[in-house]
């Protein structure tokens, strides 16, 4: 009788982040071959893919959400995924844009964050003066959320980005069905 | 000095005390670590953070402040106390701005040192609060970063106590409770780089900010960057 690996299907998503915690996935180094005989990867800026094409055992977010698509993508993920994993400082906390909602000490951060963006910095060189509302551009929210405040999430994997060794170790507990609390040595906020 | 010496147990473990000693003397002298954020060596005791919490005779105290006495039977790790400490702990970040990404004080960070040694990674219902404190650049040595103070108070009494200049003190009440400083900003103050009120060790976290040093030492090779705070033994009673 042959023994047939059944994969486990891991789906991942870039919201309001920076990609670093995607590159970080890949810091795993030659894990990468062992973990890939294990899982396989469904919908992911890694494969390029933008649909689901089959429910997914794991769901990995980087990013909170800044913007209605991010909160669309955050629900579909929600919606799709056995297990939810906020990854990195922005989708448990809202990581460095969630610095627009409060630290800009402004009545209306929003206006002033796109102020500073499209018009007033001197760095800039946008000579209409416009801030950009093509209908095409996802909606930007009043607020950043972190992952938490959208949708139920099952586990939080810290760090700006998680290290690969911390990501590694969270990975394949979860997938041997152990996700037991992390050696604290590899727990780091930054 | 003859001092009167006796006995107590934390976690079953019997240790000695000197008439005087607050529980967290008593275990700092026998190499028994408890989490706290508010105490520090050479300041007097405040009692407010509350992450010291131990339970004697059964009832929940902040060891930094109760005197330990003949027979007491002290729990300082048990599953319980953990979630207090780690709910108090958190609450901390959920209350203030705490980007720890963009902090110079990651890794020195003494609140931060506390969620790591707690293992506070997983999700909870607290909302983040996101106030809108303010951040005080006129000084030219100091900067202050009220975002991330967690108004322990460590600051007022050096700068009291020791300093002898009451540079800082706390306004307001409750949650609206904050650090201010002696004047308009804290240019217009007689606080000095050299005061024990702005040193290192004073602001466990990232709030009192010596300029142009922050990134001295890079992240990754910072105190709590390489060792779990509590876990080297303590040096010795703070008083
Ligand atoms: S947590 Fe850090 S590395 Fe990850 S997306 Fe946010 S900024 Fe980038
Ligand atoms: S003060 Fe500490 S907990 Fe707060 S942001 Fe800085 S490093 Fe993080
Ligand atoms: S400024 Fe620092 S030392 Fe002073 S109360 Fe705030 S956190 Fe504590
Ligand atoms: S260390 Fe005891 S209350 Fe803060």
């Amino acid at each position: 009788m042959t023994e047939v690996v059944q994969k486990k299907r891991i789906a991942t998503a870039s919201l309001a982040g920076c990609f670093g915690c995607h590159m970080s996935i890949l810091d795993i180094d030659e894990r990468i071959l062992e973990l890939i005989k294990v899982v396989e990867f469904d919908r992911s800026p890694l494969n390029d893919l933008k649909k689901f094409t089959k429910r997914c055992d794991v769901g990995l977010i980087e990013g909170g959400c800044c913007n209605e698509e991010n909160v669309h993508v955050l629900q579909e993920f929600r919606q799709n995924c056995d297990v939810l994993i906020a990854v990195g400082q922005c989708a448990i906390m809202g990581g460095l844009p969630v610095m627009r909602n409060s630290i800009m000490h402004s009545d209306d951060p929003l206006k002033e964050c796109f102020d500073e963006a499209y018009i007033s910095s001197p760095y800039i060189q946008n000579l209409n003066h416009q801030i950009p509302n093509d209908p095409a551009l996802p909606l930007i929210l009043d607020s950043v959320y972190s992952c938490v405040e959208v949708v139920k999430i099952d586990y939080q994997i810290p760090g700006c980005p998680p290290n690969g060794d911390m990501l590694w170790s969270t990975l394949t507990a979860l997938l041997n069905g152990t996700p037991e609390s992390l050696p604290r040595e590899l727990i780091k906020y930054d | 000095m003859t001092e009167k010496k006796f006995k107590f147990t934390i976690d079953d473990q019997e240790i000695e005390a000197s008439e005087g000693q607050t529980i967290m003397q008593a275990a700092d002298d026998a190499g028994i670590y408890i989490p706290r954020l508010c105490d520090v060596e050479g300041l007097r005791h405040q009692g407010s953070c509350r992450v010291c919490t131990v339970t004697a005779n059964g009832r929940t105290t902040a060891s930094c402040t109760q005197p330990a006495e003949e027979g007491l039977e002290v729990e300082n790790e048990n599953e319980e106390l953990l979630n207090y400490r780690r709910d108090l702990v958190r609450m901390l970040f959920h209350e203030g701005n705490h980007l720890c990404p963009i902090c110079e004080a990651s890794g020195n960070c003494e609140l931060q040192a506390m969620a790591y040694r707690l293992s506070i990674t997983q999700p909870t219902k607290f909302p983040y609060l996101q106030p809108v404190r303010s951040l005080d650049a006129s000084h030219k040595d100091i900067a202050l970063d009220t975002n991330r103070c967690i108004r322990c108070g460590r600051c007022i009494r050096a700068s009291q106590d020791v300093d002898g200049k009451g540079v800082f003190g706390y306004v307001g009440r409750g949650i609206n409770r904050r650090v201010g400083v002696n004047g308009d900003n804290l240019a217009d103050t007689d606080a000095e780089i050299s005061d024990v009120a702005i040193a290192p060790e004073t602001c466990p976290v990232g709030c009192i900010i010596r300029k142009g040093i922050g990134f001295s030492k890079p992240i990754g090779k910072r105190e709590f960057d390489l060792s779990i705070i509590g876990d080297q033994p303590p040096g010795g009673s703070d008083d």
